[in-house]
């Protein structure tokens, strides 16, 4: 599937703008499902985290909706690759809608950048496409001249709602 | 068209003693009827205390469709109270959990009620002078539940004045909670961690059964818990175990592994797997515990309260617990093909954070939405919900193991595998369903 590929980061420190396409990739490599990249964008130490309380602040002692490690992370990637993934027959499809990511934070002497950003995302099987809401924190670093996801918290509008299946990534 | 009400015969036909016809998961007639007389004449969970610790805490919930609301009065006794106004039907609480103060007030009107629901005030009082109000049903405040009993902390409510009092209803099911409790080294539990939703387009009765279904897991969990074990495989030699992995993989256990851990059948529909070993049995010790455990309660009756591995243990009509971890899963219906899942999840008062951050990643893991191992079973009972549409088959077969002299039973640890506390569940049904009509 043609898109430029990461390109490697020009200076040691990032610029706003690289953090903002890195994001934005970020999004785009989980629409196209191409789920082996986009795991690659995570530290091997990160977490993907999805509160289910409104300003939660603890995933260790209050419940969450996701709160995976890469091993977790790349556990489901494999589930989606499976011939017995029935409920990934037909598959899922997916779609974001991002707002500029606006950089909250810079702190390169802590290797740590911040970017927040509301989005859409739409996730359809069959006859069903189901819109969510959400806000999307990214804790990121520079790895080898590489940006790395350390922490992605998405907070869904409604994340004490009652949903079906949340199949894919936000 | 109507073709069951008050009609029990025609109801008892839905169930056979190998078999249940499709109506009782697709019929929406068959659903009304549940809700009437099935729920009402049964023990029903309502919640726990602990979600109402102070005079005036309450919280909303359902009994099969009907609301209803589990408030701490200023006695102290914890009271159910229909969720309604006795003047128009207004619900009286718009969030789901609060403190009400000394009273509830209605927001339509301003009538007010005591927390044991009786009537407090109402605004222009005079206007029911001489119009007989004192014997009208709204006089009475708003309707007690009146069949209520705390069991240790866990609330229960029966609707109906009919049916069977709480011991005999439950019997010696009750130890599973007993079990879940006494693994706390001062006996007590508290809900903690935050309540996970999960919406199925099935009927309710699919999730109690799965509860007993041992011989689904390595099959539909092929997809997630095998993933795991695959995935773990690659490992470096000599890595240690992540608490995922234990949680997830014991699902790929064979069906050997589940045939001997045994099912256990109880009077009423009630029930559990895992008498000897569970999915339970070989999660890595807590630092600590074990001796806050011996303190508390001697060192040869702590192995035997934490040498219980029960699985599942299913209260008919709708809850599920697992006393190993804390756990409590409760399937409300709300339409014949909808049923809302709530897992609610207990700390162990005074036991180590990390038994409570154990259940946690076990309800995310399995009992999420956004799970894996939840997923793999909603696809199955979605399939199952449109599948009974087809007219080639009208009957569910539940016959694995099935004995001719198994109906009478109770109380009898039994192969597995065997479809017993299913047939057993629809038996229970029946007689619920049927109970004064
Ligand atoms: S409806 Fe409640 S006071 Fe009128
Ligand atoms: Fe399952």
């Amino acid at each position: 599937m043609s898109m430029v590929a990461e390109a490697p980061l020009k200076n040691a420190i990032p610029t706003d703008q690289e953090l903002i396409d890195f994001v934005v990739r970020e999004a785009r490599l989980i629409d196209q499902q191409r789920f082996d990249e986009w795991l690659d964008l995570y530290a091997d130490d990160a977490y993907y985290w999805m509160p289910l309380e409104w300003n939660q602040t603890d995933p260790r002692l209050t419940c969450s909706l996701m709160y995976e490690d890469k091993l977790l992370l790349s556990i489901r990637v494999e589930r989606l690759k499976g011939a017995r993934t029935f409920s990934q027959k037909p598959k899922s499809r997916c779609h974001h809608v991002l707002q500029t990511p606006q950089v909250d934070s810079r702190d390169p002497a802590a290797n740590n950048y911040v970017t927040w950003t509301p989005m859409h995302y739409i996730e359809t099987r069959m006859d069903e496409q189901t819109l969510f809401a959400a806000w999307a924190t990214h804790h990121l670093g520079v790895e080898n001249g590489r940006l790395k996801i350390k922490l992605k918290r998405v907070d869904l509008i409604n994340c004490d709602a009652a949903f079906g299946n949340i199949q894919l990534f936000m | 068209m109507t073709r069951y009400a008050g009609n029990a015969a025609a109801l008892r036909a839905l169930v056979r003693d190998q078999e249940v016809h499709r109506d009782v998961y697709v019929s929406e007639e068959v659903f009304q009827l549940e809700m009437e007389h099935m729920f009402p004449n049964s023990w029903v969970y309502v919640g726990h205390d602990s979600q109402v610790p102070n005079a005036g805490d309450y919280f909303g919930t359902t009994i099969g469709t009907q609301p209803i609301l589990m408030v701490r009065h200023t006695d102290g006794t914890v009271k159910v109270l229909h969720n309604r106004c006795p003047h128009k039907g207004t619900r009286i609480t718009s969030e789901t959990c609060g403190n009400a103060g000394k009273f509830f007030r209605c927001p339509y009107h301003a009538w007010s009620f005591r927390t044991d629901g009786s009537l407090l005030a109402i605004p222009l009082k005079k206007g029911y002078e001489n119009t007989g109000f004192e014997q009208s049903h709204a006089a009475s405040g708003m309707a007690p539940v009146r069949h209520v009993r705390n069991y240790r902390g866990f609330v229960f409510a029966k609707i109906n004045d009919g049916g069977l009092d709480f011991e005999e209803f439950f019997g010696d099911s009750l130890s599973s909670f007993d079990n879940m409790i006494d693994r706390s080294p001062v006996g007590q539990l508290k809900v903690a961690g935050g309540v996970l939703r999960y919406m199925h387009n099935c009927n309710w009765k699919m999730l109690v059964e799965n509860q007993t279904d041992t011989c689904h897991p390595m099959v539909a969990h092929e997809s997630s818990a095998g993933t795991v074990v695959e995935v773990w495989k690659k490992a470096p030699p000599g890595t240690k175990k992540p608490m995922a992995v234990e949680i997830i993989a014991p699902f790929m256990s064979p069906y050997e592994f589940f045939e001997n851990m045994g099912i256990r059948i109880w009077d009423n529909g009630h029930g559990h797997t895992g008498v000897h070993h569970s999915i339970h049995s070989d999660y890595s010790a807590v630092s600590g515990y074990f001796e806050k455990m011996t303190v508390a309660y001697g060192e040869e009756r702590a192995k035997a309260i934490l040498g219980e591995n029960r699985h599942n243990t299913v209260y008919f009509p709708n809850i599920m617990i697992k006393g190993p971890i804390q756990l409590l899963r409760h399937f409300k219906p709300i339409a014949a093909n909808k049923t809302l899942v709530e897992s609610w999840t207990f700390q162990l008062v005074d036991a180590p954070d990390m038994l409570l951050e154990r259940t946690l990643m076990y309800n995310r893991l399995i009992n999420a939405p956004t799970s894996i191992v939840g997923h793999d079973d909603l696809e199955m009972y979605e399939r199952a919900q449109e599948g009974l549409h087809s007219n080639g088959n009208e009957w569910v077969n539940l016959q694995r193991l099935y004995s001719p002299d198994e109906a009478g039973q109770t109380n009898v640890a039994v192969n597995g595998t065997s479809e017993w506390p299913m047939r057993h569940q629809f038996r229970a049904w029946t007689k619920f369903m049927t109970m004064g009509m």
